[in-house]
């Protein structure tokens, strides 16, 4: 049995927001499950009493001091917006037609 | 082609410096040999000649003016590795999502590279988002590995690889987060160093895995590799990850190494990196490498790393479940290529309209791949048990660093394979970073020197060399030692054997 369907990936592609032509979906299905089954091996060794790393290098928070700093103007922040209006991002509807 | 070309970085630096050139004529030696072979080659996506030149000039200026060189590498010309960015000059991650964005400021590599008088050549090629162990990944087509220009030049960073191999720079930068930097220096013949995480900021290098990146230096030498090091590496509180903790006296190791001599050196050799998968011609360098150390007076003993055979299935977990993440930041509505944007399409729509068109198909399996392994249900499964082998993968290298004071193996299991040939098959591709991820996964420091050439197919091979965190000089004293043990018994170095490129077949 597959670790994961070809509906399960569209259902992923639609969580990650990409737009995968059917075409897609039959050969990523294949292929994840080829990677799933192989990566899969990491439970083998993964005990209960094994705490786990996010990080190579442990650290804590790191502060600084709460001064302003410069940073980019507004014109550098808008510079690779693909559309910009009145020195703000320009972004398609975000509303439903109801 | 020009003789500069042919010379390393601490060689032009010095003639730079006591003015028996200028950096003007050696920047325009490489622009003339990227124009003369990068056609047959494509390591650069941008070539700045104007830029490369202006920094030339002002290095020149200094020493016209008796002003004390900017660093030991003033005037020596580098390319950088397109991940980085780099203010008002392309910076693409080998994308068509950023295509056309020119970014707003410089990565703080970027910026020590300019402070340090380094002429950045322009920006090389690479898998998309870093994301590739070919270079095939690129959106503006594949790098040809100077070697054989019908086989790869390692990715991800395979164009900074190449670059050095066809004499296009004498230096390069590049970003290793699964081995993208040694990988590609052993199968074209150069050196690659993987700093000791945090070790170099990432501030301005475009995330692809933030646990694991780690941005470093390439060379044809190791000395030349070191002092790259010491001009890229040091705190930076842009970046919270960065270790507050002096650079370690990596060009002093170097220059200590060459001097020939490592008594007293305990070398371990990872008894799991051999057997199946690994190219005869491969083990048999690597046998030859480790019984140089030998000669040079190292004590090599075997040493076992089991969790090391769990490391490539843990990365495939961790690194697509960070780049999940770090790559929704393309929501098209900031920066970057947008498509859809119709009056019609809503904000999702035109988000997952670009992201499909955006991003090439091994940056959209692992995108999935990792939204799959964080989501709820599997997390515990998949995720969390990657990051237990992460734990069981630091402990192994504790206790090996407790015997020895460096970790060998051979760098990756085989040498270039053929263009085209891995690309249908993921996981075929996902084998050529089997030996380099465990460092990445315990963020210790790594590196591959030249080992010589492959007895089957005349291909360059790669010696690994790993230390523990922060003791980076390790790697440049036991890697310039033996570099110079093997060019004395090879009658020169690897990489002036490279086919000339002039008259490509």
């Amino acid at each position: 049995m597959p670790n994961i369907s070809r509906d399960e990936v569209a259902h992923l592609a639609q969580l990650a927001r990409l737009a995968v032509t059917e075409e897609e979906l039959d050969v990523f299905a294949g292929q994840l499950d080829q990677i799933l089954d192989a990566v899969a091996k990491v439970s083998e060794v993964a005990g209960e009493d094994i705490p786990p790393t996010s990080h190579a290098v442990p650290l804590t928070n790191v502060f600084r001091d709460d001064v302003v700093r410069p940073g980019l103007s507004q014109a550098q922040a808008l510079s690779g917006a693909p559309a910009a209006e009145e020195g703000r991002f320009r972004v398609p509807r975000i509303l439903g037609e109801e | 082609m020009s003789d500069l070309t042919k010379l390393n970085a601490a060689e032009l630096a010095s003639k730079i410096q006591s003015r028996e050139v200028s950096s003007v004529e050696v920047t325009q030696a490489h622009l003339d040999r990227i124009a003369e072979v990068d056609e047959y080659v494509h390591a650069f996506l941008h070539v700045d000649t104007e830029g490369a030149l202006a920094s030339a000039r002002a290095v020149d200026a200094d020493v016209a003016e008796g002003r004390a060189p900017k660093s030991a590498l003033a005037g020596v010309p580098l390319a950088l590795k397109d991940v980085l960015t780099t203010q008002g000059i392309p910076t693409t991650v080998g994308s068509k999502t950023l295509e056309n964005w020119l970014p707003p400021y410089d990565a703080t590599v970027t910026r020590k590279l300019r402070e340090a008088g380094v002429v950045i050549l322009g920006k090389t090629n690479m898998d998309e988002f870093a994301m590739g162990s070919s270079t095939e990944n690129s959106a503006f087509g594949p790098t040809h590995n100077p070697w054989d220009l019908a086989r790869v030049p390692g990715g991800s960073g395979g164009g900074s690889s190449a670059s050095l191999a066809a004499f296009e720079a004498p230096l390069a930068i590049g970003t290793d987060t699964g081995g993208s930097i040694r990988q590609p220096g052993a199968v074209t013949g150069t050196v690659g160093v993987k700093p000791t995480y945090g070790g170099v900021s990432r501030y301005g290098l475009v995330a692809f895995s933030s646990s694991l990146d780690q941005a470093g230096p390439c060379a044809r030498t190791v000395t030349d590799a070191a002092m790259l090091h010491e001009v890229i590496a040091g705190h930076d509180p842009l970046d919270s990850t960065s270790i507050n903790a002096p650079v370690p006296p990596v060009v002093a190791a170097a220059l200590e190494g060459a001097r020939g001599d490592l008594k007293g050196v305990r070398v371990g050799v990872v008894k799991e990196f051999a057997g199946d998968g690994y190219q005869d011609g491969v083990l048999r360098s690597f046998e030859a490498a480790v019984e140089q150390l030998r000669a040079l007076g190292a004590e090599v003993v075997e040493v076992s790393c089991p969790a090391f055979t769990y490391a490539l299935p843990a990365y495939y977990l961790i690194a697509p479940s960070e780049c999940s993440s770090n790559l929704a930041r393309f929501d098209a509505m900031r920066y970057g290529l947008r498509v859809g944007d119709d009056g019609e399409h809503s904000a999702e729509e035109v988000m997952s309209l670009t992201r499909e068109k955006g991003f090439g198909a091994e940056v959209k399996r692992r995108i999935m791949l990792g939204t799959y392994a964080l989501s709820s249900g599997y997390y515990d499964a998949y995720y969390g048990s990657a990051q237990k082998v992460r734990t069981l993968i630091s402990r192994d290298f504790d206790s090996a660093f407790e015997k020895v004071d460096v970790l060998v193996s051979p760098t990756t299991p085989t040498t270039a394979f053929k263009i085209g040939e891995r690309v249908d098959d993921p996981m075929a591709m996902y084998l050529a970073d089997l030996c380099t991820i465990p460092s990445n996964l315990a963020g210790n420091a790594a590196m591959s020197v030249p080992s010589g050439l492959s007895d089957e197919d005349g291909l360059p091979v790669g010696l690994q060399i790993m230390a523990p965190a922060l003791a980076d000089d390790r790697l440049y004293r036991v890697g310039a030692a033996y570099e110079v043990a093997r060019n004395d018994a090879a009658g020169g170095s690897l990489v002036h054997r490279v086919p000339s490129l002039e008259a490509p077949k």
